[in-house]
C-alpha cells in the first residue's frame, strides 16, 4: 500500500489540515500521520469521522504522499499547491508563513 | 446607476440574517456539511482548494464608487487584501472564513450588494456590455433590460430549481462585447423596418464541456414581450431538459437534440399561452427602471479639446497608453477608459484593496462615481470628460494600473485554475503571467496587434478558452499539466469556436507554443490583417506545420 495520509479543511476557516498523530488536526503536512497498511488507514479514517462529527473538519479524503529526505511530500501536483498556497502569490498561504518561520529562524545569532 | 427599492432592501436584509442562522447552526452542528452546502452555495460561498471562497454579484459589471470602496474593505478586514473579478463580472474573495461570511455579507447588503444567484441551479447574474449606456454604437442601454430580468427572475419561484443553471447576456450595441452567441439565452438589441427596438433572441449557446454557439430562435421580438418570450423558453426547458444527467442538462443540450426550428415552434406555441398576460412589461414600470439609468449630468464639452491632444503627441506613454485603453464615448468630449488588471507578469483580474480604493476615488472626482466591471477582467471608468483623461492616467499610474494593452496580446483572460480552484487540472495562472513576460515588449505588441488569448484550467471553460483567438486548456496527463491550444475563437458578433490544433504542450512547452503560433500568423498576415482574420483566410495547416512539423 502507498504511504497515506488523511487531509480535509477546517470548519471554522477553511484551512487546510492533516491528520497528525493523536487525532490533532496540523496546518503542516509533514507533521501529518502516514498510514502504510490498510488497517492504519481505516483507523485514520474512523477518526477523521469522528473529527466531521465533532464540527472540527469538512470532506476529509485519503491522499498518497512519499517521503523524501526525511519528509512526507505530496504527490500530485494538486496537492502539492494545496499544502504551500498559491504558486502565483508566494507571501499567501502555508508557504508564506513558513517561509516567515524560516527567516525569523535564520535571523537568530549563533 | 439602479438603485434598490426597499424590496430588495428587505429580502437582501432577510438573507443575510437567514444565512447568519444557517451558519451559526452548522458550527453548533445542527446541520451537517450535507444539509448546510445548499445553503451556503445560494449565498455564493464554495469551499475551494485553500479555503472557502466568496462569490459576489456585480449584476451586469455596475458598480458604484461607494461599492468598490465597501469591496476594498472587505479585501482588507476579512480576506488578503485583495479581490479577483472574473469573466462573469463578478468578485471572488479567496480566503473568507466561515464564521465572517454572515458579517461580510451584512456589509455587502450596507451598499445594496450580496451574493444571491451567484450559484446554483438559478437563473445567474445577468451580465450585459460592460460599456452600457455610454458606447456610441449602442442602441438602447442594455443594463434597463438585465435589470427587468433580474428582477423577474430573483426568487422566481418556478424557476430556481431548473435542471441547471442558467446565464443571459444582453448587449444593445451591434458589435458584441457580452459575448451573447455563448449564453443559454442571449439578446441582442436591433430595430425592424419601422425602426422599433426588440431583440434578436439567442438560445442554447455556451462554453464548457460541449461548447455551441448559440441559434437564434427570434430575429425580431419586441421589446415588450421580452419576459412573456423568456418565460416560455424557461418553460420548455423546465419540462423538457434533462434532470438525470449533469453533463446533459443545459438548455443548449436540449436545443440540440430537438433541433433550433423545432426548439423555436415549442417556444412559439408555449408563448401564445403567455403573451400579453401578467408578465408583458407595464410601461410604468419600464419608465421606473429606465429612470435609474438615465444619463448623469453631461456638459456640452468641445470635442477635441487641445490641451488632451497636446498631452497624448507630447507624453510618449500617455500616448500609448490611450491608443489602447480609451473607447469612443457617445457623447462629445467624454471618453471611455479601460483600466486594465493585467500587468505584465500579474494575476489577470486581480485587485488590491488599495487599488480598489484609487479607483474608487478616480470614479468620484473624474467619472459621476461609476464603475463596471468587464468579462475579460478589466475595469471600466466609463465617462470621463477628456480633459480630464490625462490626469485619470496619472492617477492609475500611481496606483499600478496604468498598463497599455487593452485587446493586445498581453490582455489575457485566466481563470483561477489549480492555484486557487478545487475543479481544475492545471494552473492557468502562471501561464498568463509567462506568455505576458514574453510579450512586454509594447512595441511587439502593436506589431502583433489585436488578439485575445484566453486560458481555463479545466473544461468548465470558466476562462472562455474556447472563444479565445488562441484557446489554452489545462488538461491532466497522468498527473502532469498538459495544454491543449485551440485557434480561431471568437466570442463577439462573428462568434467561433476554436479548433484544436494537435496534441497538447507540457507547462514548459505551451509558451513556445504560443510564441510559434504568433510567429507563424507574422509569417503569413496580410497587410493590416488581424489574427482572427487571416486564422480564418489560412486555417489550422500553416500552423500545425510550425509547431508538429519537426516531428
Ligand atoms: S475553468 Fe475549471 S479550473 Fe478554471 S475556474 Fe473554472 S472550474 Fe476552475
Amino acid at each position: 500500500m502507498p504511504r497515506t495520509i488523511v487531509t480535509a479543511n477546517r470548519l471554522r476557516d477553511g484551512e487546510v489540515v492533516y491528520l497528525a498523530p493523536g487525532g490533532r488536526w496540523a496546518e503542516r503536512l509533514v507533521e501529518a500521520e502516514a498510514a502504510e497498511s490498510e488497517p492504519d488507514l481505516a483507523r485514520l479514517l474512523a477518526t477523521a469521522e469522528q473529527a466531521v462529527r465533532a464540527l472540527l473538519v469538512v470532506g476529509p479524503y485519503e491522499m498518497p504522499v512519499e517521503r523524501a529526505e526525511g519528509e512526507l511530500r505530496p504527490l500530485s501536483q494538486r496537492e502539492r499547491i494545496r499544502a504551500l498556497g498559491p504558486t502565483v502569490r508566494a507571501d499567501l498561504g502555508k508557504q508564506a508563513y513558513q517561509a516567515a518561520v524560516r527567516r525569523s529562524v535564520a535571523d537568530v545569532p549563533v | 446607476m439602479y438603485r434598490y427599492d426597499e424590496l430588495d432592501r428587505t429580502l437582501v436584509g432577510e438573507r443575510v440574517e437567514q444565512f447568519r442562522d444557517q451558519v451559526a447552526r452548522r458550527l453548533t452542528g445542527e446541520l451537517s456539511e450535507d444539509e448546510f452546502r445548499p445553503l451556503r452555495l445560494m449565498n455564493g460561498l464554495y469551499l475551494q482548494l485553500h479555503a472557502y471562497m466568496l462569490r459576489v454579484a456585480i449584476p451586469y459589471g455596475t458598480l458604484s464608487a461607494r461599492q468598490m470602496r465597501m469591496l476594498a474593505h472587505v479585501a482588507r478586514r476579512y480576506d488578503k487584501g485583495y479581490g479577483h473579478f472574473t469573466t462573469r463580472q463578478n468578485i471572488q474573495f479567496n480566503w473568507p472564513r466561515l464564521e465572517d461570511v454572515p458579517d461580510i455579507l451584512a456589509e455587502l447588503a450596507s451598499v445594496d450588494m450580496h451574493a444571491i444567484q451567484t450559484s446554483g441551479n438559478s437563473i445567474r447574474n445577468v451580465t450585459a456590455d460592460p460599456y452600457a449606456g455610454v458606447a456610441a454604437d449602442e442602441i438602447e442601454d442594455p443594463r434597463i433590460t438585465a435589470e427587468i430580468i433580474r428582477q423577474w427572475s430573483t426568487l422566481h419561484p418556478e424557476f430556481s430549481f431548473l435542471p441547471r443553471k442558467f446565464k443571459i447576456a444582453v448587449t444593445g450595441a451591434p458589435h458584441d462585447r457580452a459575448a451573447v452567441r455563448v449564453h443559454d439565452i442571449g439578446l441582442r438589441m436591433r430595430r425592424n423596418g419601422e425602426g422599433e427596438v426588440g431583440f434578436e433572441v439567442i438560445v442554447g449557446g455556451g462554453q464548457g464541456r460541449t461548447p455551441i454557439i448559440g441559434p437564434t430562435i427570434c430575429e425580431f421580438l419586441p421589446k415588450r414581450h421580452l419576459l412573456s418570450y423568456i418565460e416560455a423558453i424557461l418553460r420548455v426547458y423546465n419540462q423538457l431538459g434533462r434532470r438525470d444527467n449533469l453533463f446533459k442538462a443545459r438548455i443548449k443540450i436540449l436545443v440540440q437534440s430537438v433541433g433550433a426550428a423545432l426548439f423555436a415552434e415549442m417556444v412559439e406555441e408555449e408563448w401564445q399561452h403567455l403573451r400579453d398576460g401578467a408578465c408583458e412589461l407595464p410601461v410604468e414600470e419600464v419608465a421606473r427602471i429606465e429612470a435609474h439609468f438615465a444619463s448623469p449630468p453631461y456638459e456640452a464639452l468641445d470635442p477635441h479639446p487641445p490641451a488632451f491632444a497636446a498631452r497624448r503627441l507630447g507624453d510618449r506613454e500617455f500616448g500609448r497608453w490611450c491608443r489602447t485603453n480609451l473607447a469612443a464615448h457617445k457623447r462629445p468630449g467624454y471618453a471611455i477608459v479601460n483600466i486594465s488588471l493585467k500587468p505584465v507578469g500579474g494575476v489577470p483580474g486581480d485587485a488590491t484593496a488599495e487599488q480598489m480604493e484609487a479607483i474608487a476615488d478616480l470614479a468620484e472626482r473624474f467619472g459621476f462615481g461609476e464603475i463596471r466591471v468587464t468579462h475579460a477582467q478589466n475595469l471600466v471608468l466609463p465617462d470621463v470628460r477628456l480633459g480630464d483623461v490625462y490626469a485619470v492616467w496619472q492617477g492609475l499610474g500611481d496606483a499600478g494600473l496604468a498598463t497599455a494593452n487593452i485587446g493586445l496580446v498581453t490582455d489575457i483572460i485566466a481563470c483561477p485554475g489549480l492555484d486557487y480552484c478545487n475543479l481544475a487540472n492545471a494552473r492557468s495562472i502562471p501561464v498568463a503571467q509567462r506568455i505576458s513576460q514574453r510579450f512586454a515588449e509594447i512595441e511587439r505588441q502593436y506589431e502583433i496587434g489585436e488578439l485575445k488569448i484566453k486560458i481555463s484550467g479545466c473544461i468548465n471553460a470558466c476562462g472562455h478558452h474556447h472563444v479565445g483567438h488562441i484557446g489554452i486548456l489545462g488538461v491532466d496527463k497522468k498527473g502532469e499539466e498538459f495544454y491543449q491550444i485551440t485557434l480561431g475563437g471568437s466570442g463577439d458578433e462573428n462568434a467561433a469556436l476554436g479548433d484544436i490544433v494537435g496534441p497538447a504542450f507540457s507547462y514548459d512547452a505551451v509558451v513556445d507554443a504560443v510564441e510559434t503560433i504568433i510567429a507563424t500568423y507574422l509569417a503569413v498576415r496580410r497587410e493590416g490583417e488581424p489574427f482572427l482574420a487571416t486564422y480564418r483566410r489560412v486555417g489550422l495547416a500553416p500552423f500545425k506545420e510550425r509547431l508538429y512539423g519537426a516531428h
